[in-house]
């Protein structure tokens, strides 16, 4: 398609003082890093939710007086209230969803890598871009406000299904902190259609000449199928958002039915007539997972680019398939939009839906698959260097393989019945799309500090980092299955009140004491990172000998990314170990012919 | 120290396939199964299987390349990174097994969901914040009315019985007790009085939500005397982890005089 010639960014003059060079920004470059880092002190805060839950579950017998000093609210006499229990599955769920795991692979990479990756001088819309980052800052502060409230935050779970988050007196987090989660997700979704609308308007307008789509890193790839599906799947959970404010504050009737009995009491009019009529909570779930599925395929469709850019660099070797990776891609992107309702198979929804959402289920595995075998044909007689960045890729590979297979049992909709709503559930989406994410993050920082830098992060720390994390997080997440399949409910406060449980006890301990491995892990991550960013080794322009147009650039890149005209692109990025070139790689921007074995791309 | 990362993954993905195929083949996860779903339990153990054997494939392939392709000396990577027949071969016998999984799938799904027999004994199943309260038609096998407004807790009237209704004179209530025919089948009719709960009986393979303003239906035969748990499989409120009721089986010809035992407590 014809791309921009003349369309170029709104190149803005350089800022000089602080505040609006570090601050508020329209430098994508700055930008993405303030996503980076919020989203680190977020994935902090849910971290810590995370770990408080399994410590619940592990010993739901002991009493804690160290936390019942810090957290008054949430302990009595040593034991964890159950409040508190919701409020922490709650908030860890929607905190890592949207605010972390949404964040940094998105608005963090996305920011940072488009105008690098596709030779622009900035995003198209740079002011747009520093309005979305401050957007998402004020979500942020409205979400962790609902921690103080007097009732506490929600605690409905981060699914936040009606009537259970619409009725204020059936948990204690329905009250004004389920009010609040509504606001915060609504300005989250305003800051991320922001988003959406850079990363798609950029990519696609913005990309110097030479760049045709299918020269682009699969990164970029990943960033477009994302602002398309963030575009096009947000507004279902703005819309259901507004109609759950409303149930709640305004007397409306969307997910409420009549013939509510709360407590003993009927909820009726001072005349006697049902407070509600017409409602559905079906059709909350129809919404939530219209954006929740695509959703999750928003958090994991980047780590897939990552992985495929990172294995070509340390495999020295290009991506095998690539069509059929774009392909792939674009077949789960799709596939995405149609398959919502395997979320839904046990709700009471019509059987006949339940089938048409089952095939679409089983569909997405085979792109999932091939994106698997495509990796595997890139490994093998490939020649790789195992550097942090290499490691991370591996690891998503392994987890993708895991957390992917899982899905097959579930997505048969009657074996969902003894699985649904267990901790099978909790463990397939850990593995992949926690699990996927959460290493292509770490892979893509380990490969593109540098850039954000021009400071290389210590390798050691970073090889300890990784073994910690991986051994770590398989060991918390892979026994899940099991307790799962056992018939361990999701999001129950003491597993051990059932005689069928008890036998879990001691794989829940297992677990929370890994994942108490994994957390306390990441401090490495943290050292790292902020160390190596202020003291670590100076980076050169191509530390990895890459071929992307990030590269041909200093690390990090001065304003406006290159210091003359923007370079011109004569070839793909995966010209890795091509017989006959002077060196193991040739850049994007190379434009001689690669000897014998010249292949166009 | 070149070849250790590439030795530790490979070594680390093998100890990961040899353990989770481990626990996997020596301890059989599920719950004894006391009713006629067994079909599930057969799905169940083919996805194992099938999952399985990909595991291990494919971890075993991913650890030996890790290891067996780390740089050499002199020796450069292969540069082939397309093979169209290669490609087709996978995708199509991956779909090939996905359509396979996903018509079995629907077959099992229909029978599950299905209707179930005429003569199939009915009970209703209402959930509420944090109980389960069953009732029985009693002998004209109708159901009574029932009305929010003739709720009244401290009379045990939970789910509203309009006894003015003839036909809930017959109508037997128990809460957090479910009894259950042997060999006969079951229909429940599943309903809530306030949020989502989710009727959950392991050893049966039964789960179903239990949604306000809906009655949804789920039927099976009970294939085993005896006594287990109900629980609730969707996060309803505080209560939610003690949402829990028994329910036992009892040979058919016994299940009327345990009723009337029941409902005179």
């Amino acid at each position: 398609m014809a791309h921009a010639e003349t369309a170029h960014a709104d190149t803005h003059a350089e800022p000089t003082s602080f505040l609006w060079k570090y601050v508020f920004s329209k430098d994508h470059k700055v930008i993405g890093i303030q996503y980076y880092v919020t989203a680190m002190f977020m994935a902090l805060i849910a971290g810590v939710l995370a770990m408080l839950i399994r410590l619940q579950l592990a010993w739901p017998e002991k009493t804690w007086p160290l936390l019942t000093t810090l957290l008054p609210r949430g302990f009595t006499e040593g034991v964890m209230n159950p409040e508190f229990y919701a409020m922490l599955f709650t908030m860890h769920g929607t905190i890592m969803v949207f605010f972390v795991m949404s964040t940094a692979p998105v608005s963090g990479f996305g920011n940072i890598l488009i105008p690098l990756q596709i030779g622009a001088r900035d995003m198209a819309f740079p002011f747009l871009n520093g309005l979305s980052y401050w957007t998402f800052v004020s979500a942020c502060f409205v979400i962790l406000s609902s921690f103080f409230v007097g009732a506490g935050a929600a605690a409905g779970g981060w699914t936040a299904y009606p009537p259970l988050s619409a009725l204020k007196d059936s948990i204690p987090g329905s009250q004004t902190g389920q009010d609040l989660w509504i606001v915060g997700m609504v300005l989250f979704i305003a800051s991320f259609t922001m988003g959406g609308l850079n990363f798609v308007t950029t990519i696609l307008n913005l990309r110097t000449k030479g760049m045709s789509l299918m020269r682009m890193p699969m990164t970029m790839w990943a960033m477009l199928l994302v602002g398309i599906l963030g575009l096009l799947a947000f507004p279902a959970l703005t819309a259901a958002s507004l109609m759950l404010l409303f149930d709640r504050n305004f007397g409306t009737s969307f997910f409420l039915p009549s013939g509510i009995v709360l407590s003993g009491q009927a909820l009726l009019t001072p005349g006697g007539q049902p407070l509600h009529q017409g409602g559905a909570p079906l059709l909350w779930q129809h919404l939530f997972w219209f954006l929740g599925h695509p959703e999750v395929y928003i958090l994991m469709l980047p780590a897939l680019g990552f992985t495929s850019d990172l294995i070509a660099v340390f495999a020295r070797k290009p991506i095998f398939g690539h069509k059929a990776m774009v392909g792939a891609m674009l077949a789960i992107a799709g596939l995405s939009f149609v398959v919502w309702g395997h979320h839904m198979f046990l709700s009471g929804m019509s059987p006949y839906l339940g089938m048409a959402f089952a095939v679409g289920t089983m569909l997405i595995a085979v792109p999932s698959a091939v994106k698997v075998f495509n990796w595997l044909a890139t490994l093998w007689k490939s020649r790789i260097t195992y550097k942090a960045p290499m490691l991370w890729a591996m690891g998503v590979v392994s987890l993708f393989i895991s957390g992917g297979l899982s899905g097959i049992w579930l997505g048969q909709s009657a074996v969902d019945i003894p699985l649904h709503d267990t901790k099978f559930v909790t463990a397939h989406f850990h593995l992949i799309m926690a699990g996927a994410a959460l290493f292509g993050v770490f892979g893509a920082t380990a490969m593109w500090f540098p850039k954000m830098f021009g400071r290389m992060m210590n390798e050691t720390l970073g090889k300890w980092h990784f073994w910690f994390t991986f051994v770590a997080y398989y060991c918390t997440f892979f026994p899940m299955h099991y307790v799962g399949i056992a018939g361990h409910m999701r999001r129950i406060y003491d597993p051990y009140q059932y005689d069928f449980l008890k036998g879990t006890k001691g794989i829940n301990e297992f677990m929370t004491v890994s994942a108490f491995v994994l957390g306390t892990s990441q401090l490495i991550f943290f050292v790292n990172f902020f160390w190596s960013a202020f003291k670590g080794k100076k980076a050169e322009a191509n530390p990895w000998g890459a071929n992307g147009l990030e590269w041909t650039t200093s690390s990090p890149p001065g304003h406006g990314n290159w210091p003359g005209d923007i370079p011109e692109i004569y070839r793909w990025p995966y010209d890795y170990s091509v017989p006959g070139a002077a060196s193991d790689h040739v850049m994007q921007t190379d434009p001689a012919p690669v000897g014998q074995r010249a292949e166009k791309h | 120290m070149g070849k250790l990362q590439g030795l530790l993954f490979g070594l680390a993905t093998v100890v990961l396939v040899v353990v989770a195929t481990w626990l996997f083949a020596t301890k059989s996860w599920l719950p004894e199964l006391v009713s006629d779903r067994g079909a599930i339990d057969h799905a169940l153990w083919w996805s194992l299987v099938v999952t399985g054997v990909v595991f291990i494939l494919t971890n075993l392939l991913l650890a030996w390349f890790a290891y067996r392709y780390q740089a050499k000396e002199g020796v450069p990577a292969t540069y082939w990174h397309d093979n169209p027949r290669l490609e087709w071969t996978w995708t199509l016998v991956t779909a090939g097994i996905m359509v396979v999984f996903t018509v079995n799938a629907l077959s099992l799904w229909a029978q599950v969901t299905g209707p179930g027999p005429a003569d199939a004994m009915v009970v209703e199943v209402t959930g509420q914040q944090f109980a389960w309260n069953v009732r029985y038609p009693g002998k004209d096998g109708i159901f009574g009315r029932t009305d929010v407004k003739k709720v009244d807790t401290t009379g045990f009237n939970f789910i509203g019985l309009d006894r003015d209704d003839p036909n809930a004179a017959d109508d037997m209530m128990l809460q957090n007790q479910l009894f259950l025919p042997e060999g006969r089948p079951v229909k429940v009719r599943l309903r809530s009085l306030d949020v989502i709960h989710s009727f959950f009986l392991p050893q049966f393979r039964v789960k179903q939500d239990a949604m306000p303003g809906i009655t949804s239906e789920t039927w099976f035969v009970p294939q085993k005397s005896g006594t287990w748990e109900i629980a609730c499989a969707e996060h309803c409120g505080l209560g939610h982890y003690r949402m829990r009721g028994m329910v036992t089986v009892v040979p058919a010809g016994e299940l009327e005089q345990k009723l009337k035992e029941a409902t005179a407590e």
